[in-house]
């Protein structure tokens, strides 16, 4: 497995496949707390639940970790891993309004949340979220780059 | 002979039914103007648990008038207690409490994937247990053995994407309109399954489970190319589909090793004429009895929760007021961990 640091620039890390994608989602498991927010964002096939994926399984989570397009919200909670996520995918919202149905907000308060297509929120999305996008970058290598706010200084990119 | 009224939120829509355990379907309504665009479980999803209570009671109410009773000759009700997005299982369990609770009667605790799994036995009275199910939705792909009432063993689950949700992204990415399972399916028809190689993720695999995500990249690939008609993807997309469904539910039948009688198939996807012969064909090959319930009852409906409610009701399985909403709920808890971990296409 590539250490996900390997070829990475200040502010992206290339991917040369999907198990790199989803080790640099093991990373992020590493610094989660909590009340964070994690943006990812990339089009259809980029590898967003593959990188949902690594970080699930870092985080102690033993069993499979489906897309969440349908369901639109899958949370996962101890003791089946370390800390309570939200896996949230706002693909099939069209109206931004409607996500305040969700949660989102009030799952803050003792879970991390990673949101897939946060675009779909607009300018409801946090300021203090963690933005990541995974682009394509050749048949199977992809590029991940990232604006870390100051709540992620010094957790993201991790130190390695 | 009971009579069970059934409520179902935990989807993109509310609906309520009334089922006889004789397998009569008296009423069953479906809220929202989306029903045109339900095969792959419709794309405007009601996240509004404000909207489910709203429609939750007139659904019921409506339901009761078509059936031409009333909640005192309703002999217990079964409302889905999960999996699902956890406002509207909440809206349509907590109307099931009230309702239980106002009228004296029973209330029946109902997993939605077992609403699915007992749907065949309603459509055929004379499927007897134990079967295999090929569930296909736009957010579930499973098989699973079907031995009892509140007895199933999952054999595969997808470890991405549902099937429903790659013929969905498929048709966004190829720009074929929606919904996008027929959409997928029409310009199949004028396509060559042959012209454009993609992958069969995980068939002829030790491990059991589906997996659709690494074909989604290959059609991206595929488009991206710009040397293939989108007709011609979107073929030779379905027999990958195709594939990997018969594969997998070939490998459960040897798996399983002549303990069923009939191969069902439910679900949503389950529309599709393609894999609809293609899973016949298995069947017939094996020697099982082949079974796909109507349509209206393989999309997300009220009945298969009424019916479901008859079954466990007949088996005497009543829940207690406590019984909460579960955003997870996984039917068969001893199941295989499909875990999924660096799975290429």
């Amino acid at each position: 497995m590539r250490e996900p640091r390997e070829g990475m620039t200040e502010h992206s890390l290339h991917l040369d496949g999907p198990e790199a994608t989803a080790a640099a989602g093991a990373a992020l498991a590493a610094v989660l707390r909590p009340g964070d927010v994690v943006a990812l964002s990339g089009d259809l096939g980029a590898g967003k639940t593959c990188f949902a994926r690594g970080l699930l399984h870092a985080l102690g989570f033993a069993g499979e970790v489906p897309s969440p397009s349908f369901p639109i919200v899958i949370p996962y909670a101890p003791p089946e891993l370390g800390l309570p996520l939200w896996h949230v995918d706002l693909y099939r919202i069209d109206d931004p309004e409607e996500i305040e149905e969700l949660g989102l907000e009030e799952a803050r308060a003792d879970s991390a949340l990673l949101i897939e297509w946060p675009e779909r929120m607009g300018p409801r999305l946090w300021p203090d979220a963690l933005r990541l996008t995974i682009d394509r970058d050749g048949p199977d290598a992809r590029r991940l780059t990232w604006a870390a706010p100051a709540p992620w200084e010094g957790r993201w990119p991790p130190r390695t | 002979m009971a009579l069970i009224l059934g409520i179902e939120s935990s989807c993109d829509e509310t609906a309520a039914a009334l089922v006889t355990s004789d397998g009569r379907v008296l009423a069953h309504r479906l809220a929202g103007q989306e029903e045109a665009h339900r095969p792959f479980g419709g794309v405007v999803p009601e996240l509004a648990a404000r909207a489910h209570v709203e429609m939750a009671v007139p659904l019921v109410e409506a339901a009761l008038a078509d059936a031409g009773v009333t909640l005192a000759d309703v002999d217990a009700i079964a409302a889905t207690a999960g999996p699902g997005l956890i406002g509207g299982v909440m809206v349509g369990l907590m109307t099931g409490k009230a309702l239980a609770h106002a009228a004296g009667k029973p209330l029946i605790a109902v997993n939605h994937l077992e609403g699915h799994a007992l749907s065949p036995r309603l459509a055929d009275r004379d499927l007897a247990f134990p079967y295999l199910l090929l569930l296909v939705s736009g957010g579930h792909c499973q098989l699973l053995l079907v031995k009892g009432v509140g007895d199933y063993r999952r054999l595969a689950t997808t470890i991405d994407d549902a099937a429903g949700e790659a013929f969905d992204k498929t048709a966004k990415l190829l720009g074929l309109g929606f919904p996008g399972g027929p959409a997928v399916e029409r310009a199949a028809a004028k396509g060559d399954p042959r012209a454009v190689p993609l992958p069969r993720p995980l068939v002829g695999s030790g491990e059991p489970h589906f997996s659709f995500a690494g074909l989604k990249s290959a059609v991206l690939r595929a488009r991206d190319a710009g040397i293939h008609r989108a007709e011609d993807i979107a073929a030779s997309f379905q027999q990958a589909v195709v594939d990997c469904l018969v594969d997998r539910t070939r490998r459960a039948i040897v798996a399983i090793d002549g303990d069923v009688s009939a191969l069902v198939v439910a679900g949503g996807v389950a529309a599709n004429q393609a894999i609809r012969t293609a899973l016949a064909a298995l069947a017939e090959s094996n020697g099982l009895a082949f079974a796909a319930p109507p349509l209206w009852l393989c999309t997300d409906n009220g009945a298969m929760i009424a019916w479901a409610g008859a079954e466990r009701f007949g088996a005497g399985l009543v829940d207690d007021m406590e019984v909460p909403a579960r955003a997870r709920w996984p039917l068969d808890p001893t199941a295989e961990k499909a875990r999924g971990a660096g799975v290429k296409a």
